[in-house]
């Protein structure tokens, strides 16, 4: 994916999209409401959020102490750990695990990081078929498309295309939609309970993901809705987890936070309707077999950027999409990785880099604007990641990629741009050069354009210029306040 | 005190009626201002599209041109922001770069004299009716970085409350982005376009006669997009308001 | 050199920041947080519970000790269940007065529990400020899967015994090597529009008795 196009030319075309921007903004203006509703509770949410984020901190900057906590944990509970460096390496592994059960076929949970591997794809090469169950995923697995949300994937499809994609495509997959399926949320929801019901009745084997790992325990955390994630991890004889490394928590009680922090701000409930904990395997109850997966894959790069590892306190709640003001527009395909929205734009070119021109457009799509830190429940600072990002692009400088310090060299197509800053620097440092541009500017006034050729067509595409007045503010100081001043 | 102005390289070039406005306030308030010519950018633009390295030099010539003054006023939340969130920041970064402490040390001086319009008006000389008269419906745009970085609440609405003649009225979806955002607006032109006209179909929508922030630059993005549609709300700065009386509306 | 290996190696070498003499415990965590929101006697805590519970399309029910076995047949007979899972550890006193419903053993596989009518449980805590039952996999609980494939589920709080205020008050209760299944209001989704609907997977009627003494 990541040989995709950069975000602003993707969000272009999406932009134009009448259906996906009538969609994306009815879904997050409801949530963002219910969302500081849902917040606006709990007197001591600035408290909580400082907690989690210290917890966060603690746990990255002793993480391999955490991790192996965990592993020992994990062990002696029943569990088994395996640890993949990348994408390549998590889907090998989980592969092998699938094929020595002798099943064809998994269920899956919604996780982030099994989409972040790609590991359906790596399945259904090696011949194993995965189901997803959350219904959102079902709804993009059955239409053949891409997530574009973190906590709702299908957010860019309204009931009327749910409702034609399970009548076209459920039959396909197992149990047909009945013929007379209407729009009505609750009637899809009943479509896809009877439809995934023979799936997780059958299934022998699941795949999950996990929101939490408490390193003491070893007790992984699944927090979810619909009960399709209860019936993964419960149901089957094995259960394999894929999680990344940075999902760990220290404690048991760290819980107490992240179950008030997290729910509040995703689905801006006070609790979601099931969160499942298990720590191993339990005789007679859930799967025979667990397996841990823990997965790298550019998250120890991440940790390596002083800056840039506050995005591994995310716990994945989509606060942040749900209020931004680009994602509304751009839609999350725009963004090109299994993370849309703020988080996927500081996310995505640290986890990949910024080699491709995709990756490195990312850290620009943003106004800055600072919604997306407000609502952070783990106070992610995301514009000054943002930042710091689009410096690593423009001036390059040193990085982490695959373990190793490499120095990465400033982007291509920003030489123009680059000039540009330089020569205002230097007209901002020589105030004399600067006050005559400017009175160039106002005696040439009556010959400017009002649309430009190039670059600063992007302005004048959609905006007029302002006029440039006769003088300038120094000038009339200068005029009437003139000699007043030492300097 | 010694009062100076930092009236902001966007307003210098292309909105010197801003500065005039807030000298006028400034003097009819009784404080005498000053303007040092040294002055020139904040750094911003360079410092929100990466350039850090180049912003440094901007942030000594800061510094410096204020050196002498008790406090800086500028009729620019973002531009206030940078000094307040960023020059620290700068500092500190040098810093981890084993450039030693002289950005922090100047961002350390700096930051406490650094005030956005409403900030000065009514932290500082504790003022709110500031004596204005501007008959006219007013719609407040609240800008991004003085609502989420600068924290400034509704200290611009209060002073456009006490203002004789004005009367206040609700923008819809107030506190979402215009879609400027610096060179966003270039860069990602088309989903800044379209946060633009989704802005100014909340402004006319407003009914207000006039579009207010505190921040020209926002201004000049939303005031672009209305004059290129026609109609609607004319854009004006929160000083430009303050500084209007019965004799001189702005 | 192992995965293993290789991730930890490169954990340690991205935190060269850290001091080497620096501990877990000397990064700062303030539980400045409040352990309870409110001041509640017991009774409003229960209160406080069947309110939230019924916010989430609980149908929340409240009866004495020696109600509960008639209370738990009109329940069922309502329904219409002939059949209810039940683990061991669910006195049998329950369903003393449930003559004409089959007790069905919580052994059962998941295809025998899809065509049972209802569930009936008790639980390990309940958490007022949320709304939420946790089931800790007890006896009088039972496995994970027979709150989860039956369609109506009959949860048993006793009051005010088993109510908490917060969630930081259950977790303190509950034991991390037990599987547990936290339940807040009937199984949900708001993949449609964002937009809450009531019933997917797990039982779509929730029922909370809390029986007090």
């Amino acid at each position: 994916m990541s040989g995709a196009e950069p975000f602003p030319e993707a969000a272009r075309v999406s932009v134009r999209n009448a259906q996906l921007r009538s969609n994306l903004r009815h879904a997050t203006h409801t949530i963002r409401a219910k969302r500081a509703k849902a917040v606006a509770e709990l007197a001591d949410w600035g408290r909580l959020r400082a907690a989690g984020a210290a917890i966060k901190d603690r746990t990255l900057r002793h993480l391999d102490h955490y991790l192996e906590q965990l592993e020992s944990a994990v062990t002696a509970a029943g569990g088994q750990v395996h640890w993949a460096v990348d994408a390549d390496e998590a889907n090998r592994i989980v592969t092998r695990l699938v094929k020595a059960t002798g099943e064809t076929e998994v269920v899956k949970v919604k996780s982030m990081a099994t989409q972040e591997i790609g590991l359906n794809e790596a399945l259904a090469a090696a011949g194993i078929r995965a189901y997803e169950t959350d219904l959102a995923e079902l709804i993009v697995q059955l239409g053949d498309d891409r997530p574009s949300h973190i906590l709702v994937p299908a957010i860019h499809r309204n009931r009327t295309e749910i409702r034609d994609i399970f009548r076209h495509e459920m039959g396909h997959w197992g149990r047909p939609a009945p013929e007379d399926l209407s729009d009505s949320p609750a009637e899809l929801a009943e479509a896809a309970r009877l439809h995934l019901r023979e799936k997780f009745l059958r299934a022998k084997v699941a795949v999950s993901g996990a929101n939490f790992m408490v390193a003491e325990t070893g007790t992984l955390v699944v927090v979810e809705s619909e009960g399709n994630g209860r019936m993964c991890l419960t149901l089957p004889e094995t259960l394999i987890s894929v999680v990344g490394i940075e999902k760990t928590v220290p404690t048991w009680r760290d819980l107490e936070v992240f179950l008030q922090l997290l729910p509040r701000s995703s689905t801006a409930e006070r609790m979601n309707p099931y969160t499942s904990t298990w720590t191993g395997t339990t005789d007679g109850d859930g799967p025979r077999e667990f397996h841990l997966v823990l997965l790298d894959n550019g998250r120890t790069d991440t940790l390596a950027d002083q800056v840039g590892r506050q995005a591994l306190r995310c716990i994945r709640c989509s606060a942040c999409l749900n209020v931004c003001p680009v994602y509304e527009r751009a839609g999350g395909h725009a963004y090109g990785s299994a993370y849309p929205g703020p988080i996927g734009a500081i996310l995505t070119p640290q986890l990949r880099g910024t080699a491709s021109a995709l990756d490195a457009s990312l850290p620009y799509a943003s106004s800055l604007c600072g919604a997306c830190y407000e609502v952070c429940p783990v106070a992610i600072d995301i514009p000054e990641v943002l930042v710091h990002l689009r410096e690593r692009v423009v001036e390059g400088g040193s990085a982490t990629r695959d373990g190793a310090r490499v120095t990465i060299k400033p982007a291509k197509g920003h030489a123009a741009e680059r000039a540009a800053m330089r020569a205002a620097r230097w007209a901002f440092e020589h105030p004399r050069a600067l006050r005559a541009g400017e009175r160039l500017a106002s005696r040439t006034r009556g010959l400017h354009p009002t649309r430009l050729p190039g670059p600063g067509a992007a302005w004048t595409a959609s905006r007029d210029l302002p006029r440039v007045p006769p003088e300038p503010f120094r000038d009339w100081w200068q005029r009437t306040h003139g000699g007043r001043e030492a300097k | 005190m010694r009062v100076a102005l930092f009236i902001t390289c966007v307003n210098d070039a292309l909105y010197p009626g801003t500065g005039r406005a807030v000298v006028t306030l400034l003097e009819r308030l009784g404080v005498e201002v000053g303007f040092p010519a040294a002055q020139t950018c904040c750094g911003q633009v360079q410092y929100n599209t990466g350039y850090r390295h180049q912003t440094e030099p901007l942030v000594r010539r800061f510094v410096d041109a204020f050196a002498e003054y008790d406090a800086v006023v500028t009729p620019s939340g973002s531009c206030a922001a940078m000094v307040r969130d960023n020059y620290p920041r700068i500092g500190q970064r040098a810093a981890s770069e084993g450039r030693g402490g002289e950005l922090t040390e100047l961002a350390g001086r700096i930051v406490p004299k650094v005030h956005e319009l409403s900030e000065f008006l009514l932290d500082v000389l504790h003022v709110e009716d500031v004596g204005a008269y501007f008959p006219h419906t007013v719609a407040y745009h609240p800008t991004c970085h003085s609502l989420r970085m600068l924290k400034v609440g509704d200290r611009p609405t209060r002073l456009l409350r006490a203002v004789k003649g004005l009367e206040l009225v609700n923008l819809p979806g107030a506190d979402e982005c215009c879609g400027f955002g610096g060179t966003f607006s270039v860069k990602n032109p088309d989903v800044s376009a379209a946060m633009g006209a989704d802005k100014v179909r909340n402004a006319v929508d407003s009914g207000a006669q006039v579009l207010c922030a505190a921040d020209n630059s926002c201004l000049m993005h939303i005031g672009g997009t209305l004059s290129r549609r026609g109609g609607g709300p004319r854009v004006l700065h929160l000083a430009e308001i303050l500084a209007s009386t019965e004799g001189n509306v702005s | 050199m192992s995965s293993r290996e290789i991730i930890l190696g490169r954990i340690r070498r991205a935190l060269t920041d850290v001091p080497r003499t620096e501990v877990p415990r000397d990064v700062p965590v303030y539980r400045a947080y409040l352990r309870v929101h409110g001041d509640r006697t017991p009774e409003q805590t229960t209160e406080l519970l069947a309110e939230n519970l019924a916010d989430y399309r609980a149908v929340v029910h409240r009866c004495t000790e020696t109600e509960l076995p008639s209370r738990i047949a009109s329940l069922l007979a309502e329904r219409g269940s002939r059949t209810v899972v039940t683990p061991a550890g669910v006195p049998a006193e329950w369903l003393a007065r449930c003559t004409e419903v089959e007790r069905v053993p919580e052994e059962s596989t998941g295809r025998q529990l899809d065509a049972v009518d209802s569930v009936l449980t008790g639980c390990a805590v309940a958490i007022a400020e949320t709304g939420t039952v946790v089931l800790d996999a007890s006896a009088d609980q039972g496995r994970r899967r027979i709150t989860l494939v039956p369609d109506h589920h009959i949860c048993v709080v006793r009051v005010p015994d088993q109510v908490v205020d917060s969630v930081p008050q259950a977790l303190e209760r509950l034991a991390p090597e037990r599987p547990l299944t936290w339940i807040s209001g009937p199984s949900a989704t708001s993949d449609i529009e964002l937009d809450r609907v009531e019933g997917v997977h797990g039982p779509r009627s929730l029922e909370i008795v809390l029986v007090s003494d």
